[in-house]
């Protein structure tokens, strides 16, 4: 494996990581306040549909991106209706959401495109393209030189390579998810918003007693989650991909909320958590079978190492999980 | 009691000629859904023609999950649905248990394999036509390398990445070819952006026309392939519009043609084991305004040629459904 090989995986990590990322850090503010949410795959499939759909009638992908957030929150608003204010089965409200984003989206793609629940294809305006950093190889140098980019990637110097195909040229909101790691850990363990957000999960009779709201904060916490879930939808639904199409996110929800196990519940190790899953993406999409030592690795035991991972950290084998104390527990104020 | 009776002899009545009311045929989409733009769509757009030309009705289901299969092939046939077609080679299982319980109806399966005596089999020769398309693959490729996505690991996929690779072969013997599976669960039908990754590590590796057997997974490679400036080729149903000017090609399956044959024949049809191969159109390679330009006439020329000695038994396109092997494709 050369080394250009080796910077095209991580490129292609890059990429499948960004909306594990960010469905994970979703998770991160809601579990840590506190709210369990099975639902990650559910706000991520609606935001897909409808920043897909708004783009695709306006043309305009920020407007797109509105969208998707927008119908992400009221999906964490019904969470939070459910398990908070009615002190519902948290996992039981979030598989419901799961089922009606998945049948939601196909019935309105329907009723609006007659496409057979898919959206039209997005052009230009309507997606998410990459973004050419300055000094970066890109789209436009290879048009003015009249060759493919992957040949003038080729053929640049080490550095050259390194930054233009991994770090330059994603788009908008792989940079976003990036930054999103240190805001997320800012705001848990350096700003007064966060501690609370924090001490609701584990002891909310405590918050409630110092005179805070407890639904006020685990409203708070779901509805940021709700922001960045939405974030990731339109991701998957408008930078990399060109429109919507039935059951798009395959379950990366899932694999976000195995990565947030994984993590233990902090937002670096979040993001150390993700790249490892999506490199093992990027690993089982570039190599079908991996020959070590003169055994082949099939590509499903790549598929599912990221299950059998988060068995292990959950046996205890590699230090111990411990979620937050008061997660999946409805508050009840004392009378 | 009498009155009872007669009133439940009256009801029976009524439920028979409604039973009878509705012997309409019944189609049973795969996974894939309605309108996949491939092979789904292929056999809705075969059944909204007959509808259209004969006026009559018939019934449907998409599948939303494996354990609907038995229980809708049961409510139809209970209906009294005739004949009922079911898509897909998945169904092959669930119809081998239901369709004793049901002799009267006569079931068909397009891409299974089912031995009943009231199942009627429907295969094509998919190794055919994906052998035109990788020789058109091969003419237009620059690079000498060109790609394979192929949705589900499964042998029916195998045998399109087969066909296809020999295609290539025999146009540039030298030629690489990279074959990619999107994985090994239903969900590979439908992930659009796995097909996308798929399709730019294949790129990076120096390919530049790849073919796409996968469904709604294949959305993804076509759109990837436009914007990164290569060529695809679509399958099943007839997919160069989708990106006019950079799908090379689409290899057809005229699953069409078949579920129009069969709700044509009705409830007469004659329970047959059939395979629909070159000679048939039962599969072939799609020409039209979209892609005229990037087909020159020689490549057609010799594209023909191929076809005529394929159907006069000269060229032997190895089937990898005959020995479960492929003698220029390892997977």
């Amino acid at each position: 494996m050369d080394f250009l090989t080796l910077i095209q995986v991580l490129d292609s990590t890059v990429r499948m990581a960004t909306p594990l990322l960010l469905a994970c850090l979703a998770g991160l503010f809601s579990e840590r306040a506190g709210i369990f949410d099975i639902g990650l795959e559910g706000k991520m499939l609606m935001a897909a549909f409808f920043s897909a759909a708004v783009a695709a009638v306006t043309g305009n992908v920020w407007l797109g991106l509105l969208a998707g957030i927008g119908s992400s929150m009221l999906l964490s608003g019904l969470h939070g209706l459910a398990s908070i204010t009615f002190r519902g089965n948290q996992l039981i409200s979030g598989v419901a959401l799961n089922f009606l984003a998945s049948g939601l989206t196909v019935l309105i793609a329907e009723s609006w495109f007659q496409q057979g629940g898919r959206t039209p294809s997005l052009f230009t305006k309507g997606r998410f393209n990459g973004i050419e950093l300055p000094f970066a190889i890109g789209p436009s140098e290879a048009e003015a030189a009249d060759r493919p980019l992957s040949e003038l990637i080729k053929e640049a110097n080490v550095i050259q390579q390194l930054y233009s195909e991994l770090i330059s040229g994603h788009s908008i909101l792989v940079y976003v998810a990036v930054l999103a790691v240190p805001l997320t850990w800012w705001i848990l363990f350096r700003t007064r918003f966060g501690l609370r957000l924090r001490a609701v999960g584990e002891n909310p009779a405590a918050v409630d007693t110092a005179g805070v709201s407890v639904r006020g904060l685990r409203f708070a916490a779901i509805g940021i989650a709700g922001v960045l879930c939405g974030i990731a939808g339109a991701y998957l639904a408008t930078g990399l991909q060109a429109g919507f199409v039935k059951e798009m996110t395959s379950g990366r929800g899932y694999i976000a909320l195995a990565a947030l196990i994984f993590a233990k519940w902090r937002p670096w190790h979040a993001l150390g958590a993700c790249l490892l899953f999506g490199l093992l993406q990027a690993v089982a999409l570039r190599f079908q079978s991996i020959q070590l030592g003169g055994v082949s690795i099939p590509v499903q035991v790549m598929d599912a190492l990221p299950y059998i991972l988060t068995v292990v950290i959950l046996a205890g084998f590699v230090g111990k999980a411990i979620p937050p104390r008061a997660g999946g527990q409805p508050y009840v104020k004392e009378r | 009691m009498t009155l009872m009776k007669s009133l439940m002899g009256a009801a029976a009545a009524v439920a028979l000629t409604a039973g009878a009311a509705l012997a309409n045929p019944a189609l049973i989409f795969d996974l894939g859904g309605k309108f996949d733009k491939s092979f789904n769509e292929a056999a809705y757009n075969g059944a909204k023609r007959w509808a259209d030309e004969t006026g009559g009705k018939y019934l449907e289901i998409e599948m939303k999950s494996e354990a609907q299969r038995e229980q809708a092939l049961r409510r139809f046939a209970e209906s009294g649905a005739n004949p009922i077609i079911t898509t897909g080679f998945a169904m092959s299982a669930p119809l081998a248990d239901v369709a004793g319980d049901y002799p009267d109806t006569k079931f068909v399966t397009i891409d299974g394999w089912v031995d009943a005596p009231n199942v009627h089999v429907v295969s094509f020769s998919e190794h055919e036509g994906s052998f035109l398309v990788g020789m058109l693959a091969a003419e237009a490729s620059e690079s000498g390398t060109v790609g394979f996505i192929g949705g589900m690991d499964v042998p029916l996929i195998r045998k399109f990445a087969c066909g296809y690779a020999q295609g290539v072969k025999a146009v540039n013997p030298d030629a690489t070819v990279i074959s990619n599976m999107t994985g090994t669960t239903p969900a590979a039908w439908n992930d659009p952006v796995k097909g996308s990754e798929l399709t730019k590590a294949q790129i990076s590796q120096g390919a530049d026309v790849i073919y796409a057997a996968a469904g709604g997974t294949g959305v993804g490679v076509l759109q990837t392939a436009a914007d990164e400036g290569i060529l695809s080729i679509g399958v099943d149903s007839n997919q160069n519009h989708l990106h006019p000017g950079k799908v090379l090609t689409s290899m057809l399956k005229r699953v069409d043609v078949a579920v129009y044959n069969i709700l044509k024949d009705g409830a007469d049809l004659e329970v047959d084991k059939i395979t629909l191969d070159l000679a048939d159109n039962g599969v072939g390679y799609a020409m039209d305004d979209n892609n005229a330009d990037l087909i020159t006439e020689e490549m057609q020329a010799s594209v023909e040629d191929a076809k005529a000695k394929i159907i006069a038994g000269d060229i032997e396109v190895h089937n990898y459904a005959s020995d479960d092997s492929c003698p220029v494709l390892n997977f």
